[in-house]
C-alpha cells in the first residue's frame, strides 16, 4: 500500500514537471491557465504539492502507529 | 490509519486554504503598505491561533492530571504543549520573515513580538523542568503545576501587555483591531478564508500532537507493562 502511494506520488511529480517544461518556452503573451494571473497558479500547484506530500507523510505515520498499537 | 472527520476537515480546509489564500481577492488601501503580503494573514496568524488553542488543551490536561493522576493525562499535557512550542517557533519566524519586508528588519523588538518569544521561553522551560525529574510521579505532577503557571503566563505575555502599547502589529495603543488583525485590512471574503485556515491549521496540530501521544503511550506499555 504504502509503495502504491509513492508510484501515484512520483507520476504525478512527473506530470507537473513535463506540465511546466511544456510552458516554459518563449511565448510574447502569457498563454494557458498556468501562465495567467502574474504565474500565481504555479505557486498555488507548488504549494498543494508540498501540503499533499505532508497529508501522505502524516497519514503513513498515523497507520504505522496504529499497527503498533495492534501488536 | 484512525480515521476521525476532523482529520478529513483539517485535509479539506488547508488544500482550500493554500488554493484560495492565494487567489481572494485583497484589499489594497492606500497608506497601507502590506499588498499581498496580506495574505500572510491565511498562514502566519493561524500559526499563533493554533499555539493558544494547543496550549489551553495542554492547561486543561494539566488540571485534570492534578485532579486524577494518571500518565495519560501527562502524555497529554506535555504533547500538546510541546506541539504548540512548534507553532509558536514557526509563527516567530515566519513573523520574523513578514517583518524583515514590512517593517524594515526581522526584529524590531515589537511588545507582540517580545511578549510571543517570552510565553515560548516560558514553555521552554516546562521541558526543561521535565527533564531534570528521574521519578516519573513527580515529574509529571510538578510539571503539571508549572504547566498550569506556564498557561497564566500567556495572559499578560501575549494578552494584556502588547495591547497596552504602542505597537507596529495592528491591535494596540493607538492602532485599530486585535493583535491579530486590523479591520481595514481585510475584506468579507479573506474571512471566508482566515477562518477555514485557523480551524486546519489548529487541527492539523491536534493530529500531529495525537500521534506523538499515541507514541508515548505505545512507549509506556513497551517498558512499564
Amino acid at each position: 500500500m504504502g509503495k502504491l502511494i509513492k508510484y501515484v506520488l512520483l507520476a504525478m511529480v512527473c506530470f507537473i514537471s513535463t506540465n511546466l517544461f511544456a510552458q516554459s518556452s518563449p511565448s510574447p503573451a502569457p498563454a494557458g491557465f498556468m501562465l495567467s494571473e502574474g504565474k500565481i497558479y504555479v505557486v498555488v500547484l507548488v504549494v498543494l504539492v508540498i501540503l499533499s506530500g505532508l497529508f501522505i507523510y502524516l497519514i503513513n505515520l498515523d497507520r504505522k502507529i496504529s499497527n503498533l498499537e495492534k501488536e | 490509519m484512525k480515521f476521525t472527520w476532523w482529520k478529513l476537515v483539517c485535509i479539506v480546509f488547508l488544500l482550500y486554504v493554500s488554493i484560495a489564500g492565494f487567489l481572494v481577492k485583497v484589499p489594497n488601501p492606500p497608506g497601507v503598505p502590506l499588498q499581498q503580503s496580506i495574505r500572510n494573514l491565511f498562514f502566519h496568524v493561524p500559526m499563533w491561533f493554533g499555539m493558544m488553542i494547543l496550549f489551553i488543551v495542554s492547561a486543561v490536561y494539566a488540571v485534570k492530571f492534578l485532579k486524577s493522576p494518571s500518565p495519560k493525562n501527562d502524555f497529554y499535557s506535555a504533547e500538546f504543549a510541546r506541539t504548540g512550542i512548534v507553532f509558536g517557533l514557526l509563527g516567530l519566524t515566519t513573523g520574523a520573515i513578514w517583518a524583515n519586508y514590512q517593517w524594515g528588519k526581522p526584529w524590531s523588538g515589537d511588545p507582540k513580538q517580545n511578549g510571543a518569544a517570552i510565553a515560548l521561553l516560558i514553555y521552554m522551560a516546562y521541558f526543561v523542568l521535565r527533564g531534570s525529574f528521574t521519578d516519573d510521579d513527580k515529574k509529571a505532577r510538578i510539571s503539571s503545576v508549572y504547566n498550569i503557571f506556564a498557561f497564566f503566563m500567556l495572559f499578560p505575555t501575549l494578552w494584556i501587555l502588547p495591547r497596552l502599547a504602542e505597537s507596529l502589529h495592528p491591535g494596540g495603543l493607538g492602532s485599530e483591531g486585535n493583535p491579530g488583525l486590523n479591520p481595514k485590512d481585510s475584506n468579507v471574503h479573506m474571512k471566508l478564508v482566515f477562518w477555514p485556515a485557523v480551524i486546519g491549521w489548529t487541527l492539523l496540530g491536534v493530529w500531529i500532537t495525537t500521534l506523538r501521544i499515541r507514541l508515548q503511550i505505545i512507549k509506556e506499555k513497551k517498558y512499564h507493562g
